[in-house]
């Protein structure tokens, strides 16, 4: 019992509450100060040229994404890579992300990296490759979706209630655009609005940053 | 803690029926949530599969397969496991079983009807947290209801020390708390959808301190839990070290939570936090493998037993694939390691070395050895059991092999440039490429679901028609109280605990 450790731990172990406290205590300090600090660092959080609000059609695909579970085999995160930038162009900064609530990273390619997707191919290829992926990529292992062309985009939620949350998040939404947003969801399908999105993917990088 | 007298009335019974009804759930779960990633790792194959139905599409699928595995099969059995040793380890029936029983019904119904929701496609997308807010506040309000069920018993314990498993559950318990409530932080547009409270490269680096630690403190720390308590059980010997299981308990706590940033190795974060991680990441090698050294160790005094009895032959060989996971993991965590390794399916083998090798085969290792002492019956079939175990090293290594071959394929040829720095091969081509692995993996993962079949037939087998038996805590206080701190008399507890029950042990 010559040992302060031990008989610190002892108290620990014949005490429930302070085996409590000392287990939050322990645990939470890496994150206060892995975790935290980013939270706060002003490069992974404001908006620069790079950063690009969705309109509400674009929001509403990135929803249909999201809902399809297209992460799920997709990333969006080119790494700085040779490799990788040859293949899918320039690598991902992070001021290109602070209006992705949440985050599409991804941590799995079973297909390609999407992040620089946009303008790749016509609008009309995607809309055949989303409803038979393999009569465009006779290989591909991608599921077809083809009910996304028969589903309505207004039938995915309050468009309004969607932009007017971001806005309180701090997404900078204008009364005109969210009064304007379900006129611009009229008569599309879902895969109208998958497509907008896919297009629009990873084209703001306007700047190289360091 | 409240005063309760020495002597245990005749009444006090361990309350072991809502144990047996957590075990029969794990075991529907992991039948079910089996059975769904084999029909994942077929349309991978044949994508066909889905038949053109939505609620059938990977996408959907694949987050039910890694949710009901996680918090049907895992959640379930770690409930179960640790209400039955929390009451042996503390010499008391548990606290307010009533809240107990709503926990187990509570817990089922989250993971049904969260299960549906995702087929419906409501997901917040973050891994091993998609379901959307609704049922993150419904798991919150449970587990709190498990927190004062299990703490509660601890604080009621005729046993002055709490017993080293106890600390794991209790830190499940605890830093998962913290990290599912920091991590589902959102604002609710409406009831099937809501939006991160961060965004982008923070909303991943919290993703990831989530992601990560799920699997620390709920796969790792919560399975370590049942092995600290069932391996001695078993090999009927006290723990190798108390003092490295101290030691190795507050170094895990610690460092576990530091790892998660190796999940965004070269993505768009500090570079600081990355390479914080990996340190983080490769010093966890130490406790890591302090427990299972303590574990072999402990081991060690009972080999004999491996010949002859299923559950020990699980939990063994459960003890060398944490070794496994535990040392690859790191490995993982090295940045140049990891450039080859990550978005591959390296990480989807690794994944399943640790919830096969891991926490599949110790869960059924403490599902033969808990079953017939519950139920006062030996095991239907030890021979079963032998089938079993053997199908379940087959279904893992076959997968794992796979998963490698896969992954290091994927991860090689992306890279892979030519003199002059050009791609040499397409993407669509590697993809191609993986149907071979593909189709082990689907015919490791068919033999694996194979074992588990048998094993649930022959656990309601064992169960059929019978209650649990009536068990009362021993009276062994005063000798247990009085004791100076000797950590193997904390082993007095469990394994008096076993005085008073009359159940033949299995095999």
């Amino acid at each position: 019992m010559k040992y302060h450790g031990v008989t610190l731990h002892r108290k620990l172990e014949n005490n429930i509450g302070l085996l409590i406290f000392g287990i939050l205590f322990v645990s939470a300090i890496g994150g206060l100060v892995q975790v935290l600090p980013s939270i706060f660092q002003d490069s992974l959080r404001l908006a620069t040229e790079n950063s690009h609000l969705y309109t509400a059609v674009e929001l509403t695909g990135r929803d249909v994404y999201i809902k399809e579970g297209c992460h799920v085999c997709h990333s969006q995160q080119v790494r700085p890579l040779l490799a990788e930038v040859e293949r899918y162009g320039p690598y991902s900064r992070a001021d290109e992300f602070v209006y992705d609530r949440p985050f599409m990273w991804g941590s799995k390619r079973t297909g390609p990296d999407l992040h620089r997707l946009g303008g790749k191919y016509s609008d009309d290829w995607h809309r055949v490759h989303l409803i038979n992926p393999r009569s465009v990529v006779v290989n591909s292992i991608m599921p077809a979706y083809p009910w996304l062309a028969e589903w309505e985009a207004v039938d995915l939620g309050d468009i309004q209630a969607k932009m007017r949350t971001l806005r309180k998040l701090g997404h900078p939404y204008t009364e005109e655009a969210i009064e304007a947003a379900p006129g611009q969801l009229e008569g599309m399908t879902q895969l109208d609005a998958l497509v907008a999105y896919l297009q629009i993917l990873g084209t703001g990088l306007v700047e190289e940053s360091p | 803690m409240t005063e309760k007298p020495n002597n245990i009335s005749s009444r006090e019974v361990y309350h072991d029926g809502v144990v047996k009804r957590l075990v029969q759930f794990a075991i529907l779960w992991a039948v079910l949530g089996m059975a769904v990633g084999v029909y994942i790792a077929a349309e991978l194959i044949w994508p066909g599969l889905d038949f053109g139905q939505y609620w059938l599409s990977f996408g959907r699928i694949r987050p039910l397969h890694t949710n009901g595995i996680i918090f049907g099969f895992g959640v379930s059995a770690l409930m179960a496991t640790a209400f039955y040793s929390v009451q042996r380890t503390s010499n008391v029936p548990l606290f307010a079983p009533r809240l107990a029983w709503i926990t187990c019904y509570g817990w089922q119904v989250v993971v049904l009807f969260g299960g549906l929701s995702l087929l419906a496609g409501w997901t917040s997308t973050k891994e091993y947290a998609e379901l959307e807010w609704p049922f993150d506040i419904a798991i919150t309000i449970l587990w709190v209801c498990f927190a004062i069920v299990f703490f509660g018993t601890i604080a009621n314990r005729r046993i002055k020390a709490i017993y080293v498993s106890n600390w794991f559950y209790g830190g499940l318990i605890i830093v998962i708390a913290m990290l599912h409530i920091v991590n589902n932080l959102a604002l609710p547009v409406s009831y099937n959808k809501s939006y991160s409270l961060y965004a982008g490269a923070q909303d991943a680096i919290v993703q990831w301190w989530y992601g990560h630690n799920a699997v620390g403190f709920l796969l790792t720390g919560g399975f370590l839990g049942m092995l600290y308590y069932f391996l001695p059980k078993q090999a009927n010997q006290p723990i190798w070290s108390y003092r490295l299981s101290v030691v190795s308990f507050w170094a895990f706590t610690y460092t576990y939570i530091w790892a998660g940033p190796h999940h965004l190795h070269y993505n768009s974060i500090p570079e600081w936090v990355q390479s914080l991680g990996m340190v983080m990441s490769l010093i966890l090698l130490a406790p890591s493998w302090a427990t299972m050294i303590n574990g072999i160790m402990t081991v060690s005094k009972a080999w004999e037993k491996l010949t002859v009895d299923p559950a020990m032959k699980f939990i063994v060989l459960a003890l060398a694939f944490y070794g496994l996971a535990t040392f690859e993991g790191p490995m993982m965590a090295i940045r140049s390691v990891n450039i080859v390794s990550h978005f591959t399916d390296w990480t989807i083998g690794h994944v399943h070395s640790g919830a096969l090798g891991w926490n599949a085969m110790i869960t059924y290792g403490t599902f033969y050895f808990m079953v017939p002492r519950m139920m006062g019956r030996p095991l239907y079939s030890v021979k079963l059991a032998n089938i079993h175990f053997w199908l379940a090293l087959a279904g893992t290594m076959l997968y794992i092999l796979a998963m490698w071959g896969a992954g290091v394929s994927q991860g090689l040829l992306w890279l892979s440039i030519d003199e002059i720095g050009e791609l040499n091969y397409s993407f669509t081509d590697i993809m191609a490429s993986m149907v071979p692995y593909y189709g082990l993996r689907l015919v490791g993962g068919l033999i694996f679901l194979a074992g588990t079949v048998l094993m649930a037939y022959n656990l309601l087998r064992t169960m059929y028609g019978l209650h649990t038996v009536t068990v009362s805590p021993p009276e062994v206080i005063d000798e247990v109280k009085g004791t100076a701190y000797n950590p193997n008399a904390v082993m007095g507890g469990p394994i008096a605990g076993e005085a008073g029950q009359q159940a033949p042990a299995a095999g």
